[in-house]
């Protein structure tokens, strides 16, 4: 791994376990790519080939100079430019909380793709509960946001998505729940910072 | 002017082989001129060819000796250290057969009459164009660009490019452009198409004969295009409903500013572009559908395509709206070609690009950059 790809690992812990589920030439989309830095991050790792979505100018310009297919969209305009089982996956990382009709994106996913991988900020995280009960909505490296600047306004815990994905008959084929870079097994809805799915149409 | 790519001369190349258009008809012989940017390498893999759209030509940028005031249509987007950047690439603009600026067009004269082709030059089409401009590649040395470039028009030979000779082009940028004209593209252009066929000037297209030029339809034809040109917003804001006269004077003069300024508008152009070459641009417009041959599915058209694609487009373009650059977008995404596209915040409509606009320039210059490192210089 290049060291620029070490330093992203580091940086995005979500993205190794991302990674860890998807094969070898892999066929992606993934949604708010942001800067393109998942997609170069898979493309090295796994040599997947894939395009990104995203919305903002900043970040379309860094993706064209970064070398990555960038198809710029509002996710909540849906994904009507793919067709039907396009994708082997399709990934929504850091930017589920942001999305406004996130049922529908969901939908829209797993339309595209074969499976879907999401990860999110755990809204139940300890610290995140502490803020919320000392009286402050919270701030942390997870969602760095003041409440009234924050795009986020989809915030959950593990159970919530977890209700939502048992609703919405998507079946969550794995998990992973992280923390300070460390995978966490005991009492992940509290102890986890950062929440990472694996899911596919439900049956 | 800063990054200039300064003093230009504008070259010719004469082609005495045969030309079958699409429509059948042959042109035995004819001539493009062009002008060319930068230096070419020496395994000539750093070429790059912009087309024009509907009135471009083949000065893209700098300017002439003893014309300084005549600078390249698209000087903003060409030069050293530009977003095509004249220190890496070999540019080459030219001027489209059936043009009128240089190259063999409807007011050339025709060496087998003596006299101006006028109505008899055959109709062209985007896979006509890009023939002759893979014969001109072929005069240049170049057997593959690394990119071409296009906008509009332009934008529909830089596709068609990627369909026609796949293996010649590495990436295609089109530029507020559509795989096909809609019903109503066809139908501005049919209206200003009938303001030059109406024009009693026009002598069924050999008004050189006479001495005349089918001005007012030619003048009419550019009025409208221009309306379809600028966005509703941009004609809000710098016109509005303001007056040139103090008051109505409840007649048919101008009064309104936008009155004035498309009049202006049309008298310029109507001073010196061709109307045959006006007529058959805009034909060669409405025929374009790379899905013609295909049943009308762009997803089995663009299946040739390898190149790379980059597509834009702008926020208020109505006459090719950003939905039509999305027609080009999926069936790339069908065919899974590399591929993005970038919708451009503009005020300024189908005119957009040609402006300079930070944002649009920085993708431009972004993508081309990477290009760039394709080669080595």
């Amino acid at each position: 791994m290049s060291k620029e790809m070490s330093q992203l690992a580091a940086e995005r812990p979500d993205f190794a376990a991302i990674a860890a589920w998807i094969p070898k030439g892999a066929t992606v989309l993934d949604l708010g790519c942001g800067d393109g830095s998942l997609l170069c991050y898979l493309k090295e790792t796994r040599g997947v080939r894939g395009y990104g979505v995203e919305i903002n100018d900043v970040d379309i310009v860094s993706c064209i100079a970064n070398g990555v297919n960038v198809i710029q969209n509002d996710l909540d305009a849906g994904l009507s430019d793919f067709e039907n089982d396009t994708f082997d996956f399709v990934i929504l990382s850091q930017t589920l909380q942001a999305t406004r009709y996130t049922e529908a994106l969901i939908q829209e996913m797993l339309r595209v793709g074969r499976e879907g991988i999401v990860s999110f900020p755990n809204f139940g995280y300890w610290r995140t509960r502490l803020d919320v009960l000392l009286g402050n909505m919270p701030v942390s490296r997870e969602l760095p946001y003041q409440w009234y600047d924050t795009p986020n306004v989809h915030l959950c815990t593990l159970h919530d998505f977890e209700d939502f994905c048992r609703h919405a008959s998507v079946s969550i084929t794995a998990r992973s729940v992280i923390s300070g870079g460390h995978e966490v097994g005991l009492l992940p809805n509290l102890l986890g910072s950062t929440a990472v799915y694996r899911f596919q149409r439900g049956l | 002017m800063d990054n200039s790519v300064g003093i230009v001369t504008a070259q010719r190349a004469e082609f005495d082989t045969p030309l079958t258009f699409r429509s059948g008809a042959v042109l035995p012989r004819y001539e493009l001129v062009y002008e060319t940017y930068g230096k070419l390498n020496a395994d000539k893999s750093n070429a790059i060819l912009i087309c024009h759209a509907l009135s471009g030509h083949h000065h893209l940028a700098g300017y002439y000796a003893g014309e300084l005031k005549n600078i390249g249509w698209w000087d903003n987007m060409v030069g050293s250290g530009k977003p095509v950047d004249t220190d890496k690439f070999f540019v080459v603009g030219l001027n489209n057969l059936g043009g009128c600026h240089g190259s063999t067009g409807p007011s050339s004269n025709n060496p087998a009459t003596g006299k101006p082709y006028g109505a008899s030059f055959p109709m062209i089409t985007v896979e006509d164009w890009v023939a002759s401009q893979a014969r001109l590649a072929d005069r240049l040395g170049i057997q593959q660009f690394a990119a071409v470039i296009g906008g509009s028009l332009g934008g529909m030979q830089a596709l068609q490019w990627s369909l026609a000779y796949p293996e010649r082009v590495r990436h295609v940028l089109a530029i507020a452009c559509a795989p096909r004209l809609t019903a109503q593209n066809i139908a501005f252009n049919d209206v200003a198409r009938n303001a030059i066929l109406t024009d009693p000037d026009f002598h069924g297209g050999d008004y050189y004969q006479f001495g005349v030029v089918p001005t007012r339809g030619l003048r009419l034809a550019r009025m409208l295009g221009h309306i379809t040109y600028l966005s509703d917003d941009v004609m809000a804001n710098k016109f509005g409903r303001e007056l040139r006269t103090e008051q109505y004077n409840y007649g048919y003069e101008v009064e309104f500013e936008i009155e004035s300024y498309l009049r202006y508008q049309g008298d310029k152009f109507a001073a010196y572009f061709d109307a045959n070459t006006y007529l058959l641009m805009t034909k060669a417009l409405d025929y374009f559908d790379p899905s013609h041959d295909f049943g009308g599915d762009l997803n089995r058209a663009f299946a040739r395509a390898q190149a790379d694609f980059l597509v834009i487009s702008f926020t208020t373009d109505w006459r090719f709206s950003p939905q039509r650059s999305r027609e080009i977008v999926r069936p790339l995404l069908h065919n899974r070609r590399n591929v993005s596209y970038a919708e451009i915040a503009s005020a300024h409509g189908h005119d957009s690009f040609l402006m300079e606009q930070a944002h649009y320039f920085d993708v431009v210059r972004a993508y081309i950059g990477k290009v760039s490192k394709e080669f080595s210089a």
